[in-house]
């Protein structure tokens, strides 16, 4: 049966994504609206696809040998999968942050010069300004505007983040898709990335990996939970923690399991 | 019963000397070398051309004829070797037929020079008639080092870490932005020093520009590519199988020591670039 879309107003809309590796059948049918600016916390035990959701949204599953995705993705209104979309535009405009901060072996500025360098987006003083923005955007000017010539290595591991976040918003993503961004931080690194999520909000649609339930209730409008594959629960956030309706997703939260 | 630490003091004495009688081995051919050979170096044994009528006369030809040597191998093996390291590292897909090139590279590398000596004498100078020359040593040079530096080449692209290219690709990088903007520029050390190795073996290489380039007596710089030019192992070869004639050993120790003197600046000149990129790029 052709699926007929109507595009209704949410900024991602997955409709019966299914992505497998090799034989592996990690995601089963997953349909999913996410709405704009808003940032959807994606929860689960271990191996449960979450990863691997957020991949699908900027076809970084394409790069891993043997996976296969069926289903459509559609980020405003236009089927990211579709045989005519560009897959180098559609990752410029959903960014991703990744669990291990992972700089490029540069200096701080060629790092976050790098996307804009590689799209033709701006040269000269225009990227000088395009480099400040974003590193003030990810909270970072401040610490490294005397230091960008140094080489990324020599930030904390809280400061690499933001700075990687920092480097995903210089080409002007819509959205900026996140896999669990603190798990390598000491807490205070981790607590200025919630704060600076919840600033991103205003202006990106951030969807956030976690394994880390108060994080979610901390950072997070709308929460997913994932199990085996399949959503079992998705709501707002507030609702998910206080009266889930799944037995599942009240064991995961009351940490029966997970 | 041996006790433990009996054992271990043991095993420390036997160590320790050994490791000195390998050290000292090598002490000892640098020594004896330089000993014998900086009798006959001076300015002149520097700059003029060999007498092979006397055994005599210096050895300019062939220091320029090696370096003439090296230069044209490298510039064959090098963009090929690179090459083929990046479509192995980055672009085939990790199959047989991958797998399998794989391994023939690994075996060319250690293939003996005399096979290739062998084909470049056969196929290069008769066959296609470039005669014994500049040209054919330089070659058949060429693949000699070209497995050293697709191997060593692919070896450092592999070990660039995977999320510096996730990166790069999640900001929509294309897969050829990936690998020359990052990939390649991370491995770069790694490639440099596979290339500096493949110069190395190209420049203490005997076999080849004796059967493919010259005699090693050149009295004159080549004035083209297919003009004979031997270099200065083989220089070194001749003079000292004229065991009678003492002036012509002495030689062969000057021109060992030249031929020493120069790997030694090659294998600094790698360990100050392979420093130098690593405190650019690492942690």
């Amino acid at each position: 049966m052709m699926a007929i879309y109507m595009f209704d107003g949410e900024k991602i809309d997955i409709r019966n994504l299914n992505v497998w590796f090799e034989d592996n059948h990690v995601l089963k049918d997953i349909s999913l609206k996410i709405r704009g600016n808003t940032v959807t916390a994606v929860m689960g035990p271990s191996g449960c696809g979450k990863t691997t959701l957020i991949r699908a949204i900027n076809r970084m599953n394409d790069v891993i040998e043997g996976s296969r995705t069926t289903g459509q993705i559609y980020v405003d209104g236009r089927d990211i999968y579709d045989s005519n979309s560009n897959v180098y535009d559609v990752r410029r405009k959903v960014g991703m942050v990744f669990q291990k901060p992972n700089p490029l072996p540069k200096s701080i500025y060629e790092n976050v010069a790098f996307g804009p360098k590689i799209h033709k987006m701006a040269r000269g003083k225009e990227l000088d300004q395009v480099v400040e923005k974003s590193l003030r955007e990810a909270a970072l000017w401040d610490e490294v505007n005397n230091r960008l010539k140094d080489s990324a290595f020599e930030l904390s591991g809280g400061q690499q983040q933001r700075l990687c976040i920092a480097r995903a918003l210089a080409v002007k993503p819509d959205v900026v898709l996140m896999d669990e961004p603190c798990s390598a931080l000491d807490p205070a690194a981790t607590s200025k990335i919630e704060q600076l999520i919840r600033v991103l909000s205003e202006n990106y649609t951030v969807i956030i990996v976690t394994h880390n339930m108060q994080q979610a209730a901390r950072v997070s409008d709308f929460t997913v939970f994932l199990y085996l594959g399949e959503i079992i629960e998705y709501g707002k956030t507030k609702n998910i923690f206080e009266n889930p309706q799944n037995e599942l997703t009240e064991k995961y939260i009351t940490g029966e399991f997970g | 019963m041996i006790d433990a630490e009996k054992e271990e003091s043991v095993a420390k004495i036997l160590l320790w000397a050994v490791s000195l009688i390998s050290v000292s081995s090598l002490f000892a051919i640098f020594t004896y070398i330089f000993l014998r050979g900086s009798k006959v170096i001076n300015l002149e044994f520097l700059m003029t051309a060999p007498n092979p009528i006397f055994w005599a006369g210096g050895i300019f030809p062939q220091i320029v004829g090696s370096l003439y040597l090296v230069a044209l191998c490298t510039a064959v093996a090098t963009p090929l070797g690179i090459s083929a390291a990046i479509f192995l590292s980055e672009y085939a897909r990790n199959n047989f037929i991958t797998k399998t090139t794989r391994f023939f590279i690994l075996t060319l590398a250690g293939i003996p020079t005399i096979v290739i000596g062998l084909f470049g004498l056969t196929f290069l100078v008769y066959r296609l008639d470039f005669r014994v020359s500049l040209f054919s040593a330089g070659i058949a040079l060429s693949f000699l080092t070209l497995p050293w530096t697709i191997t060593v080449s692919e070896e450092s692209m592999r070990a660039v870490p995977m999320e510096y290219r996730e990166a790069a690709l999640a900001l929509g990088a294309t897969k050829w932005q990936t690998t020359w903007h990052v990939v390649f520029k991370a491995a770069a050390p790694g490639i440099i020093t596979g290339i500096l190795l493949g110069i190395g073996k190209a420049l203490g290489e005997t076999t080849i520009p004796l059967m493919c380039g010259g005699s090693g007596l050149e009295t004159f710089l080549p004035r083209s590519l297919f003009e004979p030019v031997g270099g200065l192992p083989v220089y070194t070869f001749i003079f000292a199988t004229q065991g009678n004639v003492s002036s012509a050993v002495d030689r062969a120790f000057g021109g060992s020591l030249v031929l020493t003197l120069m790997f030694l600046v090659l294998s600094a000149s790698a360990l100050v670039v392979r420093n130098r990129y690593q405190k650019k790029l690492r942690k």
